[in-house]
C-alpha cells in the first residue's frame, strides 16, 4: 500500500507505558477476519478499550479524553508477538502516525515502516522523560523531523535523533513503497531466479 | 573466509543490495494463509499486477477452520468468507490451495515439511510469524507482514535489512520428562521475549543433534518468542532422511545434486557470531509459564518469582499476575486446570501424540477439564489412528478433533471462556490468545496429559 509522504510531525501524545504490548493486544485475533482493509482502527486495542458487553473502560488512555494526538508513546519491546500487519493497519487507521518506545519487536517495526507509520526509538531516559512531560502536561507536543531524524519534546527543547536506514526514509519522504522499487528491478529478478536449484 | 550457516545461506539468495538500505531476498517458496493474505490480492489487483511464480506459492487454509465436521459449510460467515477469498486467489492466480477437507490439509508449519515443500539452504517466508518452524530443515526461514506477502507473491523478493547472528549452545543430556518445548521455554526465560531481537538464531550442541526432526521444528518454531527473526539447525542425516521421498523434494539426479550442497550447510569451526549463549542441559526441568507471556516460565516445581526478582518494570509484572489470578511466590504445582489444549504448530506433531498418550495410558481423563486434541494436519491424524494412539486416547475418555490452528489463536469456535485456566501447548500465552478474558499456561505434552488426567498442574515425572 502506498500512502501520503512523510513530512515533520507535530503533535500531541498519547501514553502508554507498559511493557511488552503484543501485538494480540494491539488487534485481537478475532478482528482478523476482514478481507479488505477497512475499519481495523475501530478494534485498536479492542480488550483494553471496551468490556465484554462493549461499555468502554473508562481507565483506558485511549478513553481518556485528555489524551490524544498523532503519536503513540509506547513502552519498551512494544509490538511483539504475531507478524500480523493489522496491527501497524489498525495503529494508522486509528489516527496515529508515530509510535516512539525504547524498544521495538522486529516484525511490527518493519511493518509499520511499510504502511505509513513511523517508529521510532528512542533512549529509555528519553522515553521517561517523554512520560514524565506528558504526565505533567498532557497538551505537550512532540516534533517528529524524519528529514533529520529528530524527536524534540517542544515543551522542555530535549531532543534526541533517532536511527533509521536512508532507503526506508526516502521512501518514506516521498511515499514510495518496496513494490515500487521491487516493480523496477524485475529483470535482475528473474535472471537470479534461474540460477536457484529448486 | 569462514562463515556461518546462517550467512552461507543468507548470501545465495541476495540478488542485489540497496545502499544504506536492506537487501534485495529472493525467496524460494511462498506459505499463505486466509488470514494475511486476502489484503495482499487487493493490493496486487489494484496494481494491476500478477504473480510472478505462482508454483513456488502454496495457499492452505487453517487458521480459522472448525475442528470438527469439516465436511459442513463454516458456519461463521467471515470465516467462510476469509476461506473462500483464499480459494479464489489461489485459482484466479494458479497457486495450489489445499483447502479444508484436502487430504494435505492442517497447519501451514505442519504441512509444509510434511510435503518437501520446507528444504534445506531454502528461503521460505509465510505471513504468520512461527514460520520459524521451517529453519529446523537448516532454511532461513522466517514471518513477514502482509505489504511483504504482496511484495513475494509479485516479485518472489522482499527487501530486508540482514539480521545479526546468535549461537544457542546447549550440550548434555536432557533429564527424564524433559522435552524440546521444554528446551524452547527454557531458552525464553533466560533470554526474555526481547532478548533476541535483531537476531537470527542458530541453534547448536548435542541437545539439538540428539532431538528428532519434529523436536527441532518445536524448539525452531519458538525462536519468534525471544524477539529472533528465525532460528535454525545445520541439516543432518537426520535431516536428509526425514524429507528423502516426499512428494516435493528433488528426486533422482536433482536430489544427488542438492545433497551436494546440503553437505555444504554447517557453520565453520571458526566463524563466529555477534552473541552466543551456553546452556547445560541438566538445568533445565519440565516447564510452565505463569504469566502473560512467553519468557514467564518457570520448572514446574518453582515457586512464581516475585517482581524483583524479574527483568522489566514491576507495574507490567503485577498487570501480569493479576490478570492470571496468581500471587508472587505461590507454587504452580496444584493449581487448578480447567482446559487442556494439545495442538498448534508448535505442538501438534505425531510426537507430541505419543507423549501425551505415554501417559494418559490406563488412565481416565480427569472430569473438571475439557480437552481439545488437534493434530496438526491430515497426516498427523492419519499416523494418530494408524499406530493405535487413537484406542489408548478413546480408552481413556478423550476425543480427537480434525486439523487447524484451533486454540492456538481462537479464531474458530475453540474458544477458552474469560477467567478460565487452560494448560496450552501452543505458543503464546497472551492476554486473550485463547479467547477474550482467557488464562493460558504454556507447557509441553507431557505436562499437558498430567493435567489433563489429574485436574490440577501436575508434574509429569511422577507419572513416567
Ligand atoms: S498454530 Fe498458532 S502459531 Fe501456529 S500457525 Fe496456527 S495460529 Fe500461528
Amino acid at each position: 500500500m502506498a500512502y501520503d509522504k512523510y513530512t515533520t510531525l507535530t503533535s500531541t501524545a498519547v501514553p502508554l507505558p507498559i511493557e511488552n504490548v503484543d501485538t494480540d493486544q494491539i488487534i485481537p485475533a478475532r478482528f482478523l477476519k476482514a478481507t479488505k482493509r477497512v475499519g481495523f482502527g475501530d478494534n485498536l486495542f479492542r480488550d483494553w478499550r471496551y468490556n465484554a458487553d462493549d461499555s468502554l473502560k473508562e481507565k483506558f488512555v485511549l478513553n481518556n479524553p485528555i489524551y490524544s494526538g498523532k503519536i503513540l508513546v509506547g513502552g519498551k519491546n512494544f509490538g511483539s508477538g504475531s507478524s500480523r500487519e493489522h496491527a501497524a493497519w489498525s495503529v494508522y487507521d486509528y489516527g496515529f502516525r508515530c509510535v516512539v518506545s525504547s524498544f521495538f519487536a522486529d516484525i511490527f517495526k518493519n511493518n509499520c515502516l511499510n504502511v505509513g507509520v513511523l517508529p521510532v526509538q528512542v533512549s529509555p531516559g528519553f522515553a521517561e522523560q517523554i512520560f514524565t512531560a506528558i504526565y505533567d502536561d498532557a497538551t505537550i507536543k512532540l516534533e517528529i523531523n524524519l528529514e533529520k531524524q529528530t524527536i524534540t519534546i517542544l515543551s522542555t527543547g530535549a531532543q534526541e535523533s533517532f536511527d533509521i536506514n536512508g532507503y526506508k526514509k526516502e521512501n518514506m519522504l516521498n511515499g514510495f513503497d518496496d513494490i515500487d522499487y521491487l516493480q523496477n528491478i524485475k529483470d535482475d529478478i528473474e535472471t537470479f531466479a534461474t540460477t536457484r536449484p529448486f | 573466509m569462514s562463515t556461518t550457516l546462517f550467512d552461507k545461506v543468507w548470501d545465495s539468495h541476495v540478488v542485489r543490495k540497496v545502499k544504506d538500505g536492506p537487501d534485495v531476498f529472493f525467496i524460494d517458496r511462498h506459505l499463505i494463509h486466509e488470514v494475511t493474505s486476502p489484503v495482499a490480492f487487493v493490493g496486487l489487483k489494484s496494481r494491476g499486477l500478477s504473480v510472478l511464480y505462482p508454483e513456488k506459492t502454496f495457499a492452505v487454509a487453517d487458521h480459522n477452520t472448525p475442528t470438527i465436521n469439516q465436511h459442513l459449510p463454516v458456519k461463521d460467515p467471515l470465516s467462510a468468507n476469509q476461506l473462500k477469498t483464499l480459494e479464489d486467489n489461489a485459482s484466479e492466480f494458479g497457486i495450489s490451495h489445499w483447502g479444508l477437507g484436502h487430504q494435505n490439509n492442517g497447519i501451514v508449519h505442519v504441512v509444509g515439511p510434511e510435503n518437501g515443500i520446507t528444504l534445506p539452504g531454502a528461503t521460505i517466508v509465510c505471513g504468520d510469524s512461527h514460520t520459524s518452524t521451517h529453519g529446523a530443515f537448516g532454511a532461513i526461514a522466517f514471518g513477514i507482514g502482509t505489504s511483504e506477502v504482496e511484495m513475494v507473491l509479485t516479485t518472489q523478493c522482499i527487501m530486508q535489512q540482514k539480521p545479526k547472528k546468535m549461537r544457542i549452545n546447549i550440550n548434555g543430556n536432557l533429564l527424564k520428562g524433559v522435552t524440546p518445548k521444554d528446551v524452547g521455554l527454557y531458552i525464553i526465560s533466560q533470554l526474555t521475549t526481547s532478548g533476541a531481537t535483531g537476531y537470527f538464531v542458530e541453534y547448536a550442541g548435542n541437545v539439538f543433534e540428539n532431538m528428532t526432526m519434529e523436536g527441532r521444528m518445536t524448539v525452531c518454531n519458538l525462536s519468534i518468542e525471544m524477539g529472533a527473526r528465525g532460528g535454525m539447525i545445520a541439516p543432518d542425516n537426520k535431516t536428509f532422511e526425514y524429507i528423502e521421498g516426499l512428494a516435493m523434494t528433488p528426486k533422482g539426479a536433482d536430489w544427488d545434486k542438492a545433497m551436494k550442497y546440503w553437505e555444504t550447510l554447517k557453520t565453520d569451526a571458526d566463524a563466529t557470531f555477534d552473541k552466543e549463549f551456553n546452556f547445560n542441559a541438566v538445568d533445565i526441568e519440565p516447564m510452565i509459564t505463569y504469566g502473560t507471556n512467553p519468557g514467564m516460565g518457570i520448572g514446574i516445581s518453582q515457586n512464581i518469582p516475585t517482581a524483583d526478582a524479574v527483568e522489566g518494570g514491576k507495574a507490567t509484572y503485577e498487570k501480569s499476575l493479576s490478570y492470571m489470578g496468581y500471587e508472587e511466590n505461590e507454587p504452580m504445582l496444584g493449581k487448578k486446570i480447567d482446559y487442556v489444549f494439545v495442538g498448534s504448530c508448535t505442538n501438534g506433531r505425531i510426537e507430541d501424540f505419543r507423549d501425551f498418550a505415554s501417559i494418559i495410558k490406563g488412565k481416565q481423563k480427569a472430569k473438571n477439564v475439557t480437552v481439545w486434541l488437534v493434530p496438526g494436519s491430515h497426516v498427523v491424524e492419519s499416523k494418530i489412528k494408524e499406530e493405535g494412539i487413537i484406542d489408548i486416547l478413546n480408552d481413556a475418555g478423550f476425543i480427537l478433533r480434525q486439523p487447524g490452528c484451533s486454540a492456538c489463536l481462537a479464531m474458530n469456535d475453540d474458544k477458552v471462556p474469560a477467567g478460565k485456566y487452560a494448560i496450552s501447548t501452543s505458543n503464546r500465552n497472551f492476554e486473550g490468545r485463547q479467547g477474550p478474558g482467557s488464562r493460558t499456561l504454556l507447557a509441553s505434552p507431557l505436562v499437558a496429559a498430567a493435567a489433563a488426567i489429574s485436574g490440577v498442574v501436575t508434574d509429569p515425572r511422577t507419572l513416567i
